[in-house]
């Protein structure tokens, strides 16, 4: 029986090696922090003991996921797409495998893997959780958008009082609640300060919405996480707040989207017509910390689903590239075949070498964020922890987007290349890898396109957040081939320095912004390239080592000091000049 | 109204993925290349009982006898919803046939106590044979409805059950207890929960707790035992004097099946034959057909 967790030895890899530190965070910390010194041992028979128990835990429910996403799921998902979600008499239906993948799912109960045991759930790190929601992605990528969807009682957990956390998240738990996050309106896409929906409040302080939302994934669902405008006249991100609603018969279902792709998923648009809400949190912080909170991590989780989604298109495309034969020898024989594969296996690994890196220092930061709180109610010294929640902080500020960025951009090229060596068959419905590519497309566009997140990440990369990591990296011991590469890489890191310098002498604001994306690049490739080499650094040496790891490093490493070499001539060039005249070139 | 089923499970070789070096030399089957899984069919005979007990209410307890690595079928019956699980096991049960398996759990059986339902897979996929349910009905002297499809319905004293027949199925009335195997597609075995995962997956048998003792002498075997009751971690585990058994109906001296032989058949297409597609064609063919067996 396959297995998406047992079967893909690259994320064994990276669930084996969580408790070496890659980048300066510890995992045994993150454990240690999340299960509060595993104190609720006593309290749960499902709670760990020690370090050792609840790696044990977590490597066993995954191997669950797995085998649930590669028997269950994954054979549901050709029909899922070709029935997709149903919009009848104002009323949503799920197709019938997202139906029963969703019961098993909750059956196995794998629906509030990050909630708290109080409410029900499995308490798990993010990072464990995103290891499945990489492999129910690969085995369906719209069910991601209703598995995905804890996030949303992961925020009501993390803001709610005590008795809104009682009324919602045993529900999400169980699976008997999914939820959406109602944020985007016609008029408010990229820009969320612009919210309309109004919320307002009768005699008795009662809340009520009313007003129009666009876009919403399983806007059908029970629960509701909506944006909305409280503070009426105001027009920026201060005046709006958090709410909390059932999806009931106040919320009307306009219409669903006919979508490209991700059919399991149906995306509407809401009226809510005085429907009772709850104030989540603090009134006017709705946009500013709770909606970037959740907004954050469902980033993260959209760079699960193109991880996803682009190794079941890598496994698609090796499979057919081994089976179909031309000129008297499967094309994988070929070696501008094996060479494409190669590019989209490297390219796969640097992607999750990165992935579960962000994961990491995203729960390392939440965890501290959650003790420094406890310290300071408990009025303990907290500046140790405080510090170091400031350094996380500031390193998931530049790493989820970047991550999103690069990930959501990486699957469209995997898939595509993947649909390309199946030649005409793969433009054909016949294969699963025509469904990967439309899915695939999405995911650099929702929860932020990529341009946005070159915006988001920009910052952090002008301020070089990682360049202590970087120097420590440069310090350490490489092995034999290694030392070239790592070469390489302080020659790519001279280049960005150079052309940040640049773009900073010039102050021209249109330059900064059109030259982001090529500083954005260049950063993650001296990151990714780090975590690779030093990936290799360990990998190699040890009997049997891996030596794909050193192949990894090799190939994406110098491909990473070509394209750095395009990024900074393009900047010291001057080649983006001509938008001042974009009006006589755009005819 | 709280039912009690007992759900007889075993360990099988997993003959869907069978490698190379499986097949010995002389023609035996090499076990330790193969790896063990939870034969389905009790998976699924398993999901009936687990789907009564969320019915009506009651308790479901598993059985199996087996080597002392079958404690791993148990504990994913306890991942699945079991409350109870017990392991036989014993040196002198190695050899048997159906026969003397049916005589051994149906002694456990009688030994667990008063249960309303017995369930188990029609068969399972290394013997093929689909008797040991049969047998075990008969050695409790309790009726037995075979190949059942679907629980119609069920009261105080009797159930209703859908049992496939060829081309069709029928209906069939029992008086309870009863023992009842199912077939493969009768329902969707539910999954491992996450929970019961993490609580379970230390569960213990008496084997496996001396296991653990062997290499410590600080501990001592039934301090340790204590200690897995009261934490609802131990596996029972029964042996032939447990059961206070008769050697002589045991593994292979209870056993009337001896194997003659076994042969690796290399199935191969070689020579074939043209046979004319008139009357006389075809009274040729069905002549030959029943020649083989393969008609008749």
């Amino acid at each position: 029986m396959p297995n998406y967790f047992l079967d893909n030895p690259d994320i064994l890899y990276h669930f084996d090696r969580l408790d070496l530190s890659q980048s300066g965070q510890s995992w045994k910390e993150v454990v240690e922090l999340t299960e509060e010194n595993f104190s609720q041992a006593g309290k749960f028979g499902y709670a760990p003991v020690n370090y050792e128990d609840a790696m044990e835990n977590y490597r066993k429910v995954l191997e669950v996921v797995g085998d649930i996403a590669a028997n269950y799921i994954a054979p549901r998902a050709s029909d899922i797409d070709e029935e997709g979600a149903l919009f009848k008499d104002g009323k949503v239906t799920y197709a019938k495998g997202t139906r029963e993948a969703l019961d098993m799912l909750s059956k196995a109960e794998l629906m509030g893997m990050i909630l708290p045991r109080e409410y029900g759930g499995l308490n798990f790190p993010t990072t464990i959780y995103m290891m499945a929601v990489e492999m129910i992605s690969r085995a369906e990528a719209s069910l991601m958008n209703l598995f995905g969807l804890q996030d949303i009682g992961k925020t009501i957990a993390q803001f709610a009082d005590d008795k809104q956390k009682e009324e919602f998240l045993p529900g999400f738990s169980t699976g008997k609640y999914t939820g959406a996050m109602a944020l985007t309106e016609p008029d408010a896409g990229s820009d969320l300060q612009a919210v309309k929906l109004s919320a307002y409040q009768d005699e008795k302080g009662n809340w009520f919405l009313r007003g129009v939302k666009r876009f919403i994934t399983n806007g059908n669902g029970q629960v509701l996480l909506v944006l909305a405008r409280t503070e009426p006249g105001t027009k920026d991100a201060r005046g709006l707040s958090m709410f909390a609603c059932y999806g009931d018969e106040t919320i009307k279902v306009r219409r669903i989207e006919h979508k490209l792709g991700i059919h399991g998923s149906p995306t509407c648009e809401l009226q809510f017509n005085d429907t009772p809400a709850q104030l989540i949190g603090a009134r006017r912080f709705g946009l500013l910390k709770y909606v970037i909170y959740l907004m954050n991590r469902a980033r993260v989780g959209i760079g699960a689903q193109s991880l996803g989604i682009a190794q079941q298109a890598y496994e698609e495309a090796l499979k057919y590239a081994k089976a179909r034969e031309q000129f008297g020898k499967p094309i994988y024989n070929l070696p501008v075949i094996s060479n494409m594969l190669i590019d989209m296996r490297v390219a796969l690994e640097a992607n999750r070498s990165l992935f579960y890196s962000t994961c990491v220092w995203l729960d390392k930061k939440e965890k501290y964020d959650e003790l420094v709180d406890k310290l300071k109610a408990m009025k303990k010294p907290f500046l140790e922890e405080n510090e170091k929640l400031k350094e996380a902080s500031k390193i998931v500020t530049l790493l989820t987007p970047m991550t999103k960025y690069l990930l959501s951009e990486s699957a469209n090229k995997i898939s595509y290349d993947a649909l390309q060596i199946h030649g005409g068959t793969g433009y054909m419905k016949e294969f699963s890898v025509e469904r990967l590519t439309r899915d695939a497309r999405i995911t650099n566009i929702y929860e932020g396109t990529s341009q946005m997140q070159v915006v988001a990440a920009a910052g952090g990369v002008i301020n070089n957040v990682l360049g202590d990591y970087f120097d420590a990296c440069e310090k350490k011991e490489y092995k034999g081939s290694l030392i070239k590469l790592l070469d390489s890489l302080k020659e790519i890191r001279e280049m960005f320095n150079e052309c940040l310098k640049y773009i900073k002498d010039k102050k021209d604001t249109n330059l900064q912004d059109i030259a982001s994306k090529d500083l954005v690049e260049m950063y993650a490739y001296i990151y990714i390239g780090f975590l690779l080499l030093n990936e290799a650094n360990t990998s190699t040496g040890q009997t049997g080592g891996d030596q794909r790891k050193v192949f990894t490093a090799r190939r994406y490493i110098l491909d990473a000091l070509a394209k750095a070499r395009k990024n900074s001539e393009s900047i010291k060039n001057e080649l983006y000049s001509d938008v001042l005249h974009a009006d006589t070139i755009l005819i | 109204m709280g039912i009690h089923s007992i759900v007889m499970v075993k360990q099988v070789p997993d003959t869907a993925n069978i490698s190379g070096q499986v097949m010995k030399e002389d023609g035996t089957v090499n076990r330790a290349k193969l790896p063990a899984i939870f034969n389905h069919e009790d998976r699924v005979a398993l999901e009936f009982a687990l789907s009564l007990k969320d019915k009506y209410g009651g308790r479901v307890t598993v059985i199996t006898m087996g080597p002392p690595r079958a404690s791993d079928v148990l504990r994913e019956c306890l991942f699945m919803g079991a409350d109870d699980a017990v392991l036989i096991s014993d040196r002198k049960f190695a050899g048997a046939d159906t026969l003397a398996t049916s005589y051994v759990l149906s002694e456990a059986i009688k030994k667990i106590g008063k249960y309303d339902f017995v369930f188990a897979g029609r068969q399972a996929i290394d013997g093929d044979t689909a008797q040991v349910g049969p047998q075990t009905a008969e050695k409790l002297n309790i009726p037995q409805i075979t190949y059942a499809e679907e629980i119609l319905d069920v009261t105080e004293s009797s159930v209703r059950i859908k049992r496939k027949i060829d081309g069709g199925y029928e209906i069939l009335e029992s008086t309870l207890p009863v023992l009842i195997t199912v077939i493969k597609d009768a329902a969707f075995p539910r999954p491992f929960k996450a929970k019961r995962i993490m609580a379970y997956k230390n569960a213990k048998t008496l084997i496996e707790l001396e296991k653990l003792t062997e290499g410590n002498s600080l501990l001592y075997i039934d301090q340790l035992k204590d200690e897995y009751i009261s934490k609802k971690l131990y596996i029972q585990t029964l042996t032939m004097d447990d059961l206070k058994l008769d050697e002589e109906r045991c593994g292979v001296h209870g056993s009337p099946t001896k194997v003659h032989r076994i042969e690796s058949v290399v199935l191969a297409g070689g020579s074939h034959e043209m046979i004319e597609p008139s009357k006389a064609g075809i009274a040729y063919l069905i002549d030959k057909l029943m020649e083989d067996h393969i008609l008749g």
